[in-house]
């Protein structure tokens, strides 16, 4: 399905993404790890071409994606939805409008600029966001939520979209351990249910276990893991973060159990 | 079981008929706005077209033809043009040169009617609406307007145009100065009053340097339009480049290749200013070499 070759992003002369090459051959939950830096953030960034790549191929389903232009690049983007970590919703407008630009790349400038929406997208942003559990929130301004109900409105946008494939980039490091656990939840459901790959930048190793199918290790730009979340010992993950051997995996951790193991541990 | 997701699809419908009633509403609301925008829009062409003289359809061609003179004569005599920038160069430093003394003049009143008349900042927290007011009618008042009493006060030349910018200058970055300095941070502020500081001292140690960068940036935006403003005043004898332009024009054809002259070295000015302004207000907002 997706297929990345040597995909690699410069920055003047910093690479961010050094040859990253990967295959995803059906729908699955894939967790990309590693250090802030460590490139996650700008491989998702080319996935959806809000960046451009420097050098390599990106291809889906047989289709080249990395040269995409104009209106095309823009129909690649409404396949192929991304949620952000500071949720990026416009935070003066209302929950549903801001559901509804998941169906922007379908309708007119014009049409969407005076907000004529037909009634049919109207009714199913609010069922999808009483699929999240949040459809009463739904006339209030986005900027009134609080920052685990943003997410999820950030996750009803992409499924607006009706994506293929969902880019997370940190979804759940900007929240509380308890909102973390309803997105990324959600994120999971949306994987089982609706069949979607999921491809999400994390940087805790036990979230990663926890939901992903799969799991990429990125350090300084280079994939340096990619196995399945058994695989991940903690010598494996001492090689991701490039730590030593003071490295705990609770120091990663957002889980509220295994803060209290750890908890446990130093009374001991 | 089956009651529970009943009432459930129920909450779903009501929440979806309650927000679809929202949506008509705002639709029904920015219908008649722009039906009124439109209506205001259209009724005010047909005044101004009905007053004026000449129709605006038929006067369009008419509009081209003095610009096309102009260039048309500047092209034949165009052997003159050196010298003649040679010429116009003094006059237009004396614009350039009143245009930045009255934007520093005019920037320090700002910069005091701002902190006098922002909410949590001021020193006399009663009299912010009075400042305010003070600023509108700095505002209000059109260069040109002071300028020509001034002129008929003191007599032509650089200085009443000079008082003329400032004055309004004062007034329009005391405005936009004051609308930065609300939303400073005003922590630095408290920090300050806990070890005793003035009100001086708070203003130059806790707000000036959170507002520097947008108080430069503002300034020189200001110094381009005071530019444009100073050559216009030259019109109404403040001395520089607008008085030999003015001179230039009026005489008709025969002198076009002046005006065409001063048109560059004014167009020049300005292109040359903002640019170099751009180029500091990028570094002071992106914050390199500070």
């Amino acid at each position: 399905m997706l297929k990345l070759e040597r995909l690699t992003k410069r920055f003047g002369d910093r690479t961010a993404v050094d040859a990253a090459s990967f295959e995803i051959d059906k729908p699955a939950m894939i967790g990309i790890i590693g250090r802030s830096g460590a490139g996650k953030s700008t491989l998702l960034r080319m996935m959806n071409r809000l960046i451009d790549s420097s050098e390599g191929m990106m291809t889906f389903e047989g289709r080249e994606i990395t040269n995409l232009k104009g209106a095309e690049r823009r129909a690649w983007q409404s396949q192929c939805a991304m949620i952000f970590q500071q949720f990026n919703l416009v935070p003066r407008m209302d929950v549903v409008s801001n559901v509804l630009h998941g169906t922007l790349n379908r309708r007119s400038t014009l049409s969407t600029v005076f907000n004529l929406y037909p009634r049919e997208d109207i009714h199913r942003a609010i069922e999808i966001l009483d699929r999240l559990g949040i459809a009463e929130q739904a006339p209030k301004r986005a900027e009134a939520l609080s920052g685990g109900q943003q997410q999820r409105v950030a996750i009803a946008r992409a499924l607006m979209q009706d994506p293929k494939i969902i880019l997370a980039d940190e979804p759940i490091a900007s929240l509380d351990p308890m909102n973390a656990q309803v997105v990324m939840d959600t994120l999971r459901r949306i994987h089982e249910e609706d069949g979607r790959m999921i491809v999400c930048n994390l940087h805790t190793l036990d979230t990663a276990r926890r939901y992903c199918d799969r799991v990429i290790g990125m350090r300084d730009g280079r994939i340096v893991f990619d196995g399945l979340p058994s695989q991940l010992t903690t010598g494996a993950a001492r090689d991701i973060y490039g730590a030593g051997a003071d490295f705990s995996e609770a120091a990663t951790s957002t889980d509220i159990a295994a803060l209290e193991r750890e908890a446990e541990a130093a009374a001991i | 079981m089956t009651d529970v997701t009943a009432g459930r699809a129920e909450g779903v419908r009501s929440v979806q008929d309650n927000y679809l009633a929202l949506v008509r509403k705002k639709r029904l609301y920015g219908g008649i706005t722009l039906l009124i925008f439109i209506m205001l829009m259209l009724s005010g062409f047909q005044i101004a077209n009905d007053r004026n003289a000449g129709g605006f359809l038929e006067g369009i061609p008419m509009f081209f033809d003095f610009p096309e003179g102009v260039i048309e004569e500047a092209w034949e005599k165009r052997g003159n043009l050196p010298g003649l920038l040679v010429k116009y160069f003094p006059a237009l430093i004396e614009t350039v040169n009143i245009a930045a003394v009255s934007t520093l003049v005019g920037a320090f009143g700002g910069i005091v009617l701002s902190l006098l008349s922002t909410r949590g900042l001021a020193l006399w927290p009663r009299a912010i609406p009075l400042f305010r007011r003070v600023m509108d009618v700095m505002r209000a008042l059109p260069e040109i307007v002071i300028a020509l009493v001034l002129i008929f006060v003191l007599g032509g030349g650089p200085v009443p145009a000079m008082i003329a910018i400032a004055f309004h200058t004062a007034g329009a970055l005391g405005k936009l100065f004051s609308e930065v300095a609300e939303n400073a941070d005003l922590k630095p502020v408290e920090g300050l009053s806990s070890v005793g500081a003035s009100w001086g001292q708070k203003m130059l140690l806790g707000v000036i340097p959170q507002v520097a960068p947008n108080y430069v940036s503002y300034g020189l935006l200001r110094f381009e339009i005071n530019i444009r403003a100073s050559a216009i005043l030259g019109f109404v004898g403040a001395g520089g480049i607008g008085y030999e332009l003015r001179n230039s024009i009026s005489w008709g054809q025969g002198k076009f290749d002046e005006a065409a002259a001063i048109f560059i070295l004014l167009f020049g000015t300005i292109v040359v200013v903002d640019q170099v302004s751009s180029h500091f207000r990028n570094r002071l907002t992106k914050g390199a070499a500070l």
